[in-house]
Order: structure tokens, then C-alpha cells, then sequence
């Protein structure tokens, strides 16, 4: 128990002093999480509407589908994306692996399946009603969606905060395809399996706090931007 | 040209075929009415004018132009309408947000909604509440912001579904009043659909009678009421009193209508051996302890059978060897005493008498 109470001391001591690699690595953890986050939010939430909007056969496979891959072990997309872009890989000539770049492709296409399940269910709790009336009140279809979207907002914001939460939480890709390189892409889980590694716990606890506090404030804000 | 042409309308949901065979004309500035009961397709009727939904087969023409063709010109033509559902849905923002959504989807800029807006909301009497979210509402506010929203963008036509369903009476006679301020401050075309009677006398310049997906009679207000065209219909419009027989005299306009023993006596056209309905409405019938005098044709004793109240007034059930619903003042009830097993006296003038003929059905 001990452990956990100096990390919690070490934590603050470390966010009050405004360590520069605690601080960069936190950094680093916030910009890729958040970039794949919204990146797949701009990608994701278009689409699922596509799909709610849309009669096709097979839609409720598909979504069957895409709720299955809410649980997609992370170290499996790392080996995904591993296999796609290794020097030998179909598009290894890019040649991005174990860049930051790399670890948000990664990440997208974890948070992928979760934007697009969630932004289905937060459209299909929206009474339809909704749509006749705004249909009806002149809006075109695009405009009609938009005012859905407007209706589903909590549960849309819900959906965001959900796949950031699995794209700052995860360690499987970071590890994998970022390679944990100091200064580079060490994000703050890899630095926590790092430190816990070489007997660091205080440090790792510290930084696990960090990442909590970090996601805590990512939520907050959300939710005042939901709330305007 | 109406402005609004319905030609051979279907609308199928699999099996059910909810609209048959629709065949209306909406002229500009009217009121028209469509009264049903419920379930009878008045909904799925005016999703289809709005452009919401495709019918099944049918054409129907706004302004000469068909807008049965998928494409653009079918959301131009929307925006010439606007449709207050029956179920009043705001949106999850401001009241004036939600007034204001027409316009905006429309193109309208900021100073020139904001007045809009601002006189509307005046209007409904809502002025102190454009602030507040519409969703905390109560269901008479709602729906009058429902109605603001509508009537915001200026409609051509204005469809209503049911626009009081729901709502106490303070609220309803709140909309209506409304409503009745719409028809007379713009030059808007209204249709509503409506299961209250009353509601559509009070409002409508023409009614659409619509049962079981027909429009079984069109016309106006006094006519559907007193001349219904069908069985179905007589039966809508609260004529309770509907006696299947043969016509056995006709002299000079006053038929004699052979009701299974009894006879009735009635005006109409009709010839001898036409098979028909005589309708009487309950209110047209009134009842004494003596027999009436002579002049009048249709006099029937028969043994009250039920006596209820409804509101002011009380219907009494007789049978006179059929059975007649009448309809009387709570005074005149206590007058003549009327009570289960009394013989009375019920009587109703051949003038009051409805026939339709079977072959209408």
C-alpha cells in the first residue's frame, strides 16, 4: 500500500514541478489520443449516420459486426497494422512504423468500431418524429441529419469520450508499432509498463494518476462543449 | 386548377392498404377538413401531401406541378408547406431556437429571423418563454410552439394532424383560437385532420369524411352533416338512429319506407322497391306522454329501455318495435319523468328523416 501512497505524492510532486519528460510524455499521450480520437469522430459519425439513415440487406449483420469489434484486443490491431506496414508489408514503403503517425492509425482503427456502434445507437434513440418534423419544416436531408445529430448530442459526445478513453487507455498498439522510443513515441501506458518493469512503481503509479487526471480533464471539457 | 390535386391515391404498408383510391381537390385560402375515425389513414393522408413519404401509386399535383417524381422539386415544394404533427415534437434547444429552424433552413439571415421570431412569439404569447428549452414545456405550449414554427416560415399550406388531440380543454380552445387567427391574418391554405367533430364544424370551410383508407364523402359542413352520403358515414357523423328498408310509396315526394313492420315516412326521390337506409338523428326526435298531433307524420309508442346522462343532456333508448336513440334536455326529462319501462311517445318529422339509398355503399 505504501507504493500507491508515494506514487500518489510522487504524482503531485511531479505535476507541481512540471517534470519536462513527465510532462512531455503526458503530452505526447494527449495529442495522439486526441488526434485519433476526433480524426475517427470526423470519419465515423458521417458514416454511422450513413448507415442509420440507410435501408440495405444486411445492415443489422453489419452492425452486429462492428459491435464485435468494440472488443478487438489491442495487441491484435497492433499486429494488424504491424503486418500492413513492416518494411516487407503491402504498404511498408511509406515507411512510418514505430512513428507517432503510425501509433493514430492504430489507434483510429481501434476507436473505429466503438464511434460507429455508438453513433448508430445514440441516432436510433432519437424519435422519429424528429425527422418528419424537421423534413417537414423545410429541411433537406442533410440539414435533417444534422438536427438529429443536434437531438443526439450526449450520446454522441458519449460515443467520443468513450473512444478517446480506449485510445489513451490502450498500450497493445503504442507498444507495438510506436516501439516505446524515449523522447519519440513513449506514451504514458508504455512508460507505465516500462517503469513497473525496471521496479519503478512510484513513478508508474504517478503516471498512472497522470492519465487519469489527463482523461478527467479531456471529459470536462467535452461535456461543457456538449452543454453550449 | 386547386391548388392542391389528389388523383387516385394509394398508399400500401405491405399487406394493410392504409390510403384507397384518394381522389381531392384543395382549393387556395380554404379550410379543409378531413374527419375520421381513428386508424382511418388521415395521418398516413397527410404525410404523403407534405412529401414525406411515396405513395404506393397515384399522382398528386401541388400548383400544376407533380410532385410524385423523386427529386429536388419535391423539397422545393415542402417548403411551401409546413406540417404540425399530432404528437407535438420540439426540438432539444431554445423555444426560439426551435422557431427559428425553418428559416434558417431556408436560408434566411440573422436580423430578418430575429424579427420574425420575436412577432411570432408574440402571437402564440410566448415571449417570455423564447429563452427557455422547449423540452420543458408543457404539451399546450409545445404544441403551440409547434404551430409558431410552422406558420414561422410563412407556409402556403399548412397541414395540422389532430392539432388538439391531447390536450385539455383550455389548451384546445387556446390552439383553436390560434388557428382561427392563422385563416384570418394570412392567405393560408389549411388542412387538418381531425377525429372531433365539433372541432371541424367550428374550423373547416370543406371536410373529406375518410373511413378505413376512403374518402367516403366530400362537401360541406351542414351537408356531410345532415345528408350523409353512406351508412358509414351517417354512422361518423353521430347519426345513431340508422333503419334498413324498402321504399313502398312514393307520392309526390313523401315516401313511405316499410322498416320491417313499421312504417316511416320520409322525403326523397326515390322509387318503390329501392332498398335504403333511414337515418334519424337523436337530437331530431322528441318525445311526449300523448300522442302528437296528427300533422305530424312520424309517431311511434314504445317502452324506454335506457336512460343516460351525457353532459346537459340525457339519451334515451326506446323501442318502439325497433329501436330509437333520442336525444333531450335534461328538463324536459324531468317533466315527463322518463324512466326505464315508461311508454312514450317519440316523435320526428318526415323532413327530418336522411335516406340513403344501399347502392351508395
Amino acid at each position: 500500500m505504501t507504493e500507491i501512497w508515494q506514487g500518489f505524492i510522487k504524482a503531485i510532486e511531479l505535476i507541481i514541478s512540471l517534470d519536462p519528460e513527465v510532462v512531455e510524455i503526458a503530452a505526447r499521450s494527449l495529442q495522439i489520443s486526441l488526434t485519433s480520437a476526433l480524426l475517427a469522430s470526423l470519419i465515423c459519425i458521417p458514416i454511422g449516420s450513413l448507415i442509420h439513415f440507410h435501408h440495405f440487406p444486411g445492415k443489422r449483420i453489419l452492425i452486429n459486426v462492428i459491435q464485435t469489434f468494440f472488443s478487438v484486443p489491442t495487441v491484435v490491431i497492433g499486429l494488424f497494422v504491424f503486418v500492413l506496414f513492416s518494411r516487407v508489408g503491402p504498404i511498408g514503403g511509406v515507411n512510418i512504423m514505430f512513428t507517432p503517425t503510425i501509433m493514430v492509425i492504430g489507434q483510429m482503427i481501434l476507436v473505429t468500431p466503438i464511434l460507429l456502434g455508438l453513433t448508430i445507437s445514440a441516432l436510433s434513440g432519437v424519435d422519429k418524429a424528429i425527422r418528419d418534423t424537421a423534413l417537414s419544416l423545410g429541411a433537406s436531408d442533410f440539414q435533417a441529419i444534422v438536427v438529429i445529430l443536434r437531438e443526439a448530442r450526449y450520446a454522441v459526445v458519449a460515443a467520443v469520450i468513450m473512444g478517446f478513453g480506449r485510445a489513451i487507455s490502450e498500450v497493445g498498439i503504442a507498444i507495438m508499432i510506436g516501439g516505446n522510443i524515449k523522447g519519440f513515441t513513449r506514451v504514458i501506458t508504455t512508460a507505465i509498463a516500462l517503469e513497473t518493469q525496471k521496479g519503478e512503481l512510484e513513478l508508474a503509479i504517478a503516471l498512472g494518476i497522470i492519465l487519469l487526471s489527463l482523461a478527467f480533464i479531456v471529459n470536462v471539457v467535452l461535456i461543457k462543449i456538449q452543454q453550449r | 386548377m386547386s391548388l392542391i390535386e389528389v388523383r387516385s391515391l394509394y398508399k400500401r404498408y405491405g399487406e394493410k392498404e392504409a390510403l384507397k383510391n384518394i381522389n381531392i381537390n384543395v382549393e387556395k385560402g380554404e379550410v379543409f377538413t378531413v374527419i375520421g375515425p381513428t386508424g382511418a389513414g388521415k395521418t398516413t393522408l397527410l404525410y404523403l401531401l407534405d412529401l414525406l413519404e411515396m405513395p404506393t401509386s397515384g399522382r398528386i399535383y401541388f400548383d400544376g406541378i407533380d410532385v410524385t417524381e423523386p427529386g429536388r422539386v419535391r423539397l422545393e415544394v415542402r417548403r411551401r408547406m409546413a406540417f404540425v404533427l399530432q404528437k407535438p415534437i420540439v426540438f432539444n434547444t431554445s423555444v426560439y431556437d426551435n422557431i427559428a429552424y425553418g428559416l434558417k433552413w431556408r436560408g434566411a439571415g440573422k436580423s430578418s429571423i430575429r424579427h420574425r421570431v420575436n412577432s411570432i412569439l408574440e402571437m402564440v404569447n410566448l415571449s417570455a418563454d423564447k429563452d427557455r428549452n422547449a423540452r420543458t414545456l408543457s404539451g399546450g405550449e409545445a404544441q403551440r410552439v409547434a404551430i409558431a414554427r410552422a406558420i414561422a416560415i410563412e407556409p402556403e399550406v399548412l397541414l395540422l394532424d389532430e392539432p388538439t388531440a391531447n390536450l385539455d380543454p383550455m389548451s384546445t380552445s387556446r390552439i383553436e383560437e390560434l388557428i382561427t387567427n392563422i385563416i384570418h391574418r394570412y392567405d393560408t391554405t389549411i388542412i387538418m385532420a381531425t377525429h372531433d367533430m365539433s372541432q371541424g364544424q367550428r374550423l373547416a370551410d370543406r371536410i373529406g369524411v375518410l373511413i378505413n383508407g376512403e374518402i367516403h364523402q366530400t362537401g360541406g359542413w351542414t351537408e356531410v352533416f345532415t345528408s350523409p352520403r353512406n351508412r358509414e358515414v351517417a354512422e361518423f357523423v353521430g347519426v345513431e338512429n340508422i333503419m334498413d328498408g324498402v321504399i313502398i310509396a312514393n307520392e309526390e315526394g313523401i315516401v313511405a319506407i316499410d322498416i320491417g313492420g313499421k312504417v316511416i315516412e320520409a322525403v326523397s326521390g326515390y322509387s318503390v322497391g329501392e332498398e335504403v337506409c333511414a337515418c334519424v338523428r337523436p337530437e331530431d326526435i322528441t318525445l311526449a306522454l300523448s300522442p302528437a298531433p296528427s300533422s305530424a307524420r312520424n309517431s311511434f309508442i314504445g317502452e324506454i329501455t335506457r336512460v343516460v346522462s351525457v353532459g346537459s343532456l340525457i339519451r334515451v333508448e326506446i323501442d318502439c318495435g325497433f329501436r330509437l336513440m333520442a336525444l333531450v334536455t335534461k328538463r324536459s326529462a324531468e317533466e315527463l319523468n322518463l324512466e326505464i319501462r315508461k311508454k312514450v311517445y317519440a316523435t320526428f318529422k318526415a323532413t327530418g328523416v336522411h335516406i340513403i339509398s344501399k347502392r351508395n355503399d
